[in-house]
């Protein structure tokens, strides 16, 4: 199954929260990174069909999304909230998820699905005295009660402890493979890299960016990198520098050297050959912006 | 109609702090009136003054206040509507399964309370017992689809549907005739005039009026409920 996005923006009043992105999500699992506030739950809602676009189509295997409640047959949804009755058992939560889909044999749906996610010893307990990571995961049993063939997750791995958040991570890829149509929500790389083939980046409202692993991570290594840089002589290497093509720019400070580097390659192999010619020690060379926020702060300025 | 959605709907009313409220009032209503009977004031006068003044008047529209807007409002404002809403259910049927248990809770906390008040001080006399209990659950109903609608309209249901209930039904009902027509109350009093004999009671709203009025306020409420429900959107925290 396949979600299409087709030019699809929604705004609140003046303010964007997605704009204009085209994307279809097919089998195996997408990944759609992005910072706090990029737009990633609005983008998810309009899948899910709980946002009425502003502008564009969102379709399921090219029927309408919005106001289509037939569409929860074939998609299930993990949103962030909560969202979980409290007086419930997790059991009696499962199990009316499993009703209200009017499946054929609801008790052995909810068992199967409650086992996927591990959590048939306390599921006799009510929800609200479950840890945030155990709620987060009869919230996926109830999603997947009815073996759908689209499942949206809004950032899952939140509140999880690291053995829940591998478990869930090994459970997402393994029905990606078994041919699922998955989509994760995340602001964190190494989450999206470990489970998903194939990643959407999404950065304030737009579409940025869009591969597998791997071409998001050249993208962000091949984008301008600032490295603050100290020496024996910084005036002198600054110089040197600014006389060469790689650095983009030189900031000469009393800490040392800010130099942006505009191709990460050629200034990794000249910045050496320069200090030398000019007979000057490096003490140290570090990265300034390795974290992600500069990575997509880079990726909006590019995009827009 | 969906069981499951009533029966979750039921259990979050009825388990939490808010069936203490549901039970309440009408517990007082019948406190006051066997108060009354106990001080020898079981007159068919006294007994028509209880239920007008206090049973179809304060006890009934914030009962209807209360499991109308509390049958979804609360879902709504903790996001667990999710969970009912993402199901292969069209939205009218959730609407018509909540307002089906608002209009039950009505009828359990007000309308037999209302009987039981009016039956300890004049027994079955003149039908008031019956009359009032018939009029409190007419009303009952559309004061409960009312509320559902504004549940779902507005996360400031409670105040308004309050103000509505204070202001334009006790307020402005009193000092202007001509608002009468418009109150759900008036119709219920309506309704119960008709079938209680008793020379102490006039209703001022005509039958010809108040009953198709209180069909179509009814219907029409449930009906934009449910489309209300169909356009429900997600707005996140970004």
């Amino acid at each position: 199954m396949k979600i299409e996005l087709s030019q699809v923006s929604r705004w609140y009043g003046n303010v964007v929260a997605v704009n204009d992105v085209t994307m279809t999500i097919g089998p195996g699992v997408t990944g759609l990174l992005g910072p706090n506030g990029a737009g990633k739950s609005t983008l998810l809602h309009l899948m899910a069909g709980f946002l009425a676009p502003s502008g564009g189509t969102v379709t399921l295997d090219g029927t309408q999304v919005w106001k289509n409640h037939r569409i929860y047959r074939d998609i299930g949804l993990v949103p962030e909230r909560e969202g979980v009755y409290g007086f419930l058992t997790g059991w009696q939560f499962v199990l009316s998820a499993a009703k209200l889909h009017s499946l054929p044999d609801p008790e052995e749906a909810a068992r199967k699905a409650l086992a996927t996610v591990e959590m048939e010893e306390p599921k006799d307990r009510r929800v609200e005295t479950y840890s945030k990571g155990m709620r987060q995961r009869v919230k996926v049993a109830a999603a997947l009660v009815h073996d759908p063939g689209v499942l949206l997750l809004d950032e899952p791995f939140n509140g999880m402890d690291p053995r829940q958040r591998l478990h869930l991570m090994d459970l997402i890829r393994a029905m990606g493979t078994s041919g699922k149509t998955i989509l994760f929500s995340s602001h964190i790389l190494e989450e999206v890299e470990r489970v998903a083939q194939h990643i959407e980046v999404l950065v304030a409202g737009r579409h940025a960016a869009s591969g597998n692993f791997r071409d998001i991570r050249r993208l962000m290594t091949d984008r301008p990198h600032l490295f603050r840089i100290r020496s024996s002589d910084d005036r002198k290497l600054a110089a040197a520098l600014i006389r060469d093509d790689s650095a983009g720019g030189v900031t000469l400070g009393r800490d040392g050297l800010e130099v942006q580097a505009t191709e990460l390659r050629r200034f990794a192999r000249l910045l050496p050959q320069v200090a030398r010619a000019e007979g000057v020690r490096l003490h140290e060379v570090s990265p300034a912006d390795e974290d992600l926020e500069s990575v997509f702060s880079y990726l909006i300025n590019r995009s827009s | 109609m969906n069981t499951v959605v009533a029966g979750i709907t039921y259990r979050a009313l009825l388990g939490r702090r808010r069936v203490v409220l549901l039970l309440l009032l009408p517990l007082a209503l019948i406190a006051l009136a066997l108060m009354f009977s106990f001080f020898g004031g079981e007159d068919q006068r006294t007994t028509v003054d209880l239920m007008r003044g206090f049973a179809l008047s304060t006890l009934l529209p914030l009962l209807g206040l209360i499991a109308g807007t509390g049958v979804i409002a609360p879902e709504i404002d903790d996001g667990t509507i999710i969970h009912l809403m993402s199901k292969p259910i069209s939205r009218p049927v959730i609407a018509r399964t909540k307002f089906v248990v608002a209009a039950s809770l009505v009828a359990v906390f007000a309308a037999v309370p209302t009987y039981l008040a009016a039956w300890i001080l004049v027994g079955s006399e003149d039908g008031i017992a019956s009359g009032f209990a018939v009029g409190t659950l007419v009303a009952g109903i559309a004061y409960a689809a009312v509320f559902l609608l504004l549940g779902v309209v507005t996360r400031h249901a409670v105040t308004i549907g309050i103000i509505y209930a204070l202001v334009w039904e006790a307020l402005v009902g009193s000092l202007v005739p001509g608002a009468r027509r418009f109150s759900i109350q008036q119709w219920g009093q309506t309704v119960a005039d008709q079938i209680t004999t008793s020379p102490f009671f006039e209703a001022e709203v005509s039958l010809g009026f108040a009953v198709p009025a209180l069909i179509i306020v009814t219907l029409a409420a449930v009906f934009l409920t449910g489309r209300r429900l169909r356009s429900y959107s997600l707005t996140g925290d970004e």
